[in-house]
């Protein structure tokens, strides 16, 4: 079994759907970052089988966790302070995002005009759907 | 100012006034022969089409205006790797209304978006061709008085079929619509427009034989199987000829059923059909220019008394 230590301030993003993690470090731009960050892949679970979990050591105002929720609802995100979880963060579908996904229709603008920002629009709040702003593609995660 | 990139951008109550100020050009053309004197319309085509490039400039030359353009990316400053931005933002000195098509979709509406002048989608890759319904809906209540309680069978390319989405996306605004999807398995209608229509609880039906619904239709929509919209010749060639309406299909068509095809047809309708009756597709042609002469009115805010 592999251990890997606590963090003292930061996330540990849980349930991951496993082999997913690396999406999301890229996703959240974490490789921008200059923090600990720990990548747990194919961890044993009672509720999914393997999952996956990151942990990110970092001030928890450095984040922008809501493409989490466009990603993959199911993730749990704990808070840690202190060594500790001090809380679950909820994750909201936010009504408009702006260049954290990218539109993968080789038909659509975004695909020659580089300068232009990806826009996705929640058109489904129940069933979590994104389209582009532009060519209306459906948001579909690819690994 | 007002764009037009869906034909959702109108209320039904503005459709309704654009299709009048449309009827009122068909029957008084002349009145209307000096309503654009000193406008320019750019037509900005960056992909080939000559059957909605020519019906824009006939509209605008028949309002009394003029037109400027090019007509396709090769002649334009495109080809030099220019922006739709800076493309738009440079045509607005140039011109009072842009009609823009472009193979890539959403196009229109980053023009729209930076333009000093409206713009109209003229097409935008598989996704919209507002001016293309509006001409069907015009053909449709101009033709049976009214954009409500029929059967429309839309058959051929419904997956990549633009003109297809664009209709059924006005068309569900209506009462009494039901749709019958004909298609092949691989050009199904995409299902973001069946789950709309479920979700508005629209009836609709999927079917593969065009023989099998002819009875039940009041209009039969035909569209090509595009070359243009696969990435693979192969699925193209296989794909091509699935559907050809021809007189011994008519044959089980009701007898005030209508034909629309948005055009140009190759040969899914075969020209044995067009001494028929009920071929309305050169007709719609002609309500095309109409309502296209109504559109530019109306995004130029003029009005002719």
């Amino acid at each position: 079994m592999l251990n890997v230590g606590k963090i003292e301030e930061g996330f540990v993003l849980d349930h991951i759907k496993a082999g997913k993690s690396l999406s999301v470090y890229h996703h959240l731009q974490l490789d921008k970052l200059d923090c600990t960050v720990a990548i747990i892949k194919n961890a044993k679970s009672n509720k999914m089988g393997k999952k996956d979990i990151l942990k990110v050591e970092c001030d928890i105002d450095m984040l922008d966790l809501d493409v989490l929720a466009v990603i993959d609802h199911s993730i749990t995100v704990n808070v840690i302070k202190d060594g500790e979880i001090v809380s679950k963060k909820e994750l909201i579908l936010p009504k408009e995002i702006k260049n954290v996904i990218k539109c993968h229709n080789p038909r659509c603008i975004t695909s020659i005009e580089q300068e232009l920002p990806h826009i996705f629009v929640l058109t489904d709040e129940e069933k979590e759907i994104y389209r582009c702003k532009y060519c209306e593609e459906k948001f579909q995660e690819r690994f | 100012m007002r764009h037009l990139m869906s034909p959702l951008d109108f209320s039904t109550e503005e459709l309704d006034r654009l299709f009048d100020l449309a009827g009122d050009i068909e029957r008084n053309m002349s009145k209307y022969a000096h309503a654009c004197d000193g406008k320019i319309l750019a037509t900005c085509f960056y992909e080939p089409s000559t059957r909605t490039r020519l019906s824009f400039e006939s509209a605008m030359l028949s309002l009394g205006g003029n037109v400027l353009g090019f007509s396709d990316a090769g002649s334009s400053s495109a080809a030099k790797g220019e922006s739709v931005s800076d493309t738009i933002r440079t045509i607005s000195c140039f011109a009072d209304i842009c009609a823009m098509r472009h193979p890539k979709e959403g196009a229109p509406m980053v023009a729209a978006s930076r333009s000093g002048v409206p713009v109209i989608n003229a097409g935008d890759g598989g996704h919209q061709h507002p001016t293309q319904t509006l001409t069907d809906l015009l053909t449709i209540r101009s033709l049976k008085g009214s954009l409500s309680n029929f059967t429309i069978g839309l058959c051929g390319d419904l997956k990549f079929g633009r003109t297809v989405h664009s209709l059924i996306n006005a068309l569900v605004r209506y009462e009494g619509i039901k749709f019958i999807f004909i298609s092949p398995e691989e050009l199904k209608v995409p299902d973001y427009i069946t789950d709309m229509l479920k979700e508005k609880n629209i009836p609709y039906e999927e079917v593969i034989r065009l023989e099998n619904v002819m009875p039940q239709l009041d209009f039969l929509y035909m569209t090509r199987v595009q070359r243009e919209r696969f990435f693979n010749e192969e699925d193209y060639v296989r794909l091509k000829d699935f559907y050809i309406l021809d007189k011994a299909k008519m044959e089980l068509a009701k007898e005030d059923m209508l034909v629309l095809h948005p055009l140009p047809r190759v040969n899914e309708i075969s020209v044995e059909v067009d001494d028929d009756p009920r071929a309305a597709y050169f007709r719609q042609v002609q309500y095309g220019v109409y309502v296209r002469m109504a559109l530019i009115l109306t995004l130029l805010d003029i009005h002719v008394d």
